[in-house]
């Protein structure tokens, strides 16, 4: 289908954006990279009166690292994170996710910004962004605030930017020593939606995680912390207490069913995932996953 | 603001002033107001790949694009890349390895695979899989493009002094 009819303002400036915002509210949509807002906009899941364009803001765009921040600016796109040498080596999680999200041409135009705050469940950014603890920075007339990831992400869609605030940039604490990560996800076709998957920060020392920020996605209406892998930290991990985290994470998980899996089904993945990941990082052949979830 | 909007952009190599309405994407655009029809529109929601285009040098769905975006920009569609003859070898290893039926998905599935061979001269099988898997083919099954894409990289490789 064709996008129902709206006006199109092009912001010349982060000013001149939230002076649009201001006066329009929840009338306008901004429109970043355009890959998840144009499908919706095309299929009439939304139909703004304004489109605020932010594309040529090119204050928004760029990765920088500020002591011990990686500061990306929302117009950064995912073929630039996926590119940078400074993700690579500050934040390897992001940019072994953003293989993931969908295809050259389409990464070509999706931006970091775009991806968080359209907040799809089933996307790999918002995701991400928990396991790696960001602070996403928005701006509204009146001033900035920062926002942790876990808190920004709100629901299907959902998330805490009011509609006259901006999303301006994501801050990342750069990885410490001993950092681990993982990402993994189950989808019908490369770069498609996850039906299930997973993003992993993790500290591991002397073969036990002191941290283990497991974020599961697409099983639930966002981006899910798993408590269950408090279980994990600190113990010497055998196939009982893997088995007991895994128990704790299918009570915790409350997926949705569609035509892709049924909530039983994304509850078994989601489990399967977490036996690779704890496999994978500590690398423990004999916890051999799939078989003990 | 509602109100068609002046653009003026390059397309082919050729300045283009035109007049759209901001809801008008780039694909109508070339297909209805420059008649470049050989861009397809499938899905219209960036799933199929058959609108991809070229834009500023990197391949875009031109679905997922409003013409308004596009004021200062430089677009290449497949006419463009037929005409100037750029892709005329992978164009011949299509017809030869039979890596087209109804041809619906060709033009984006060309304009892709001509992405990957300017970034990289010699993907393996793997890689050409992963960098056309944003593009749909309802007829082929896939091999007989792969075997295209990847004879034309070896035939460029070997054409290399």
């Amino acid at each position: 289908m064709k996008a129902s009819a709206f006006s199109y303002a092009r912001a010349t400036s982060v000013a001149n954006a939230l002076e649009l915002l201001a006066a329009y509210g929840d009338k306008a949509k901004v429109l970043s990279g355009g890959q998840s807002l144009m499908p919706a906009m095309n299929l009439r899941l939304i139909s703004p009166e304004l489109i605020v364009d932010i594309g040529e803001i090119t204050e928004l765009r760029g990765i920088a690292v500020k002591g011990c921040v990686l500061s990306i600016g929302a117009l950064t796109r995912h073929v630039d994170l996926l590119r940078s040498p400074e993700i690579a080596a500050h934040a390897p999680l992001l940019t072994e996710a953003v293989a993931h999200v969908a295809h050259p041409a389409v990464r070509n135009r999706g931006t970091l910004g775009g991806s968080l705050a359209h907040a799809d469940p089933a996307s790999e950014l918002p995701a991400s962004m928990v396991a790696l603890n960001a602070t996403i920075v928005a701006r509204d007339q009146t001033g900035e605030r920062r926002i942790a990831a876990r808190d920004f992400l709100t629901g299907i869609y959902e998330t805490a930017l009011s509609a006259q605030e901006l999303l301006i940039a994501v801050e990342l604490p750069i990885v410490q020593e001993n950092s681990a990560h993982f990402f993994h996800e189950f989808a019908r076709r490369h770069g498609d939606y996850a039906i299930a998957g997973v993003a992993t920060q993790a500290i591991v020392r002397g073969g036990l995680f002191t941290d283990l920020r497991a974020t599961f996605f697409a099983v639930g209406d966002r981006p899910i912390l798993a408590k269950a892998a408090t279980k994990l930290i600190n113990v010497r991990i055998t196939p009982a207490v893997l088995a007991e985290a895994s128990a704790a994470l299918g009570e915790e998980l409350d997926p949705q069913e569609d035509q892709q899996a049924s909530a039983a089904m994304r509850r078994h993945l989601a489990k399967i995932l977490l036996a690779r990941c704890v496999f994978a990082l500590l690398g423990r052949p004999d916890l051999t996953p799939g078989e003990r979830v | 603001m509602t109100a068609a909007m002046p653009i003026s952009l390059e397309v082919n190599g050729e300045g283009v002033d035109a007049h759209v309405l901001p809801r008008l994407n780039l694909a109508d655009f070339l297909r209805e107001h420059l008649k470049l029809t050989g861009t397809h529109v499938g899905c219209e929601h960036g799933v199929c790949g058959a609108c991809t285009v070229r834009l500023n040098g990197e391949i875009v769905r031109s679905c997922l694009m409003l013409a308004v975006q596009t004021d200062g920009a430089s677009v290449v569609t497949i006419e463009g890349l037929s005409d100037s003859g750029e892709i005329v070898d992978l164009q011949a290893a299509f017809r030869d390895r039979n890596a087209l039926q109804c041809g619906f998905c060709t033009p984006g599935m060309l304009v892709t695979a001509q992405d990957l061979l300017e970034q990289e001269t010699e993907p393996d099988r793997e890689r050409i899989r992963e960098h056309l898997s944003g593009n749909y083919c309802r007829c082929t099954g896939y091999q007989a493009i792969i075997d295209a894409v990847e004879t034309t990289a070896r035939a460029r490789m070997g054409r290399k002094p």
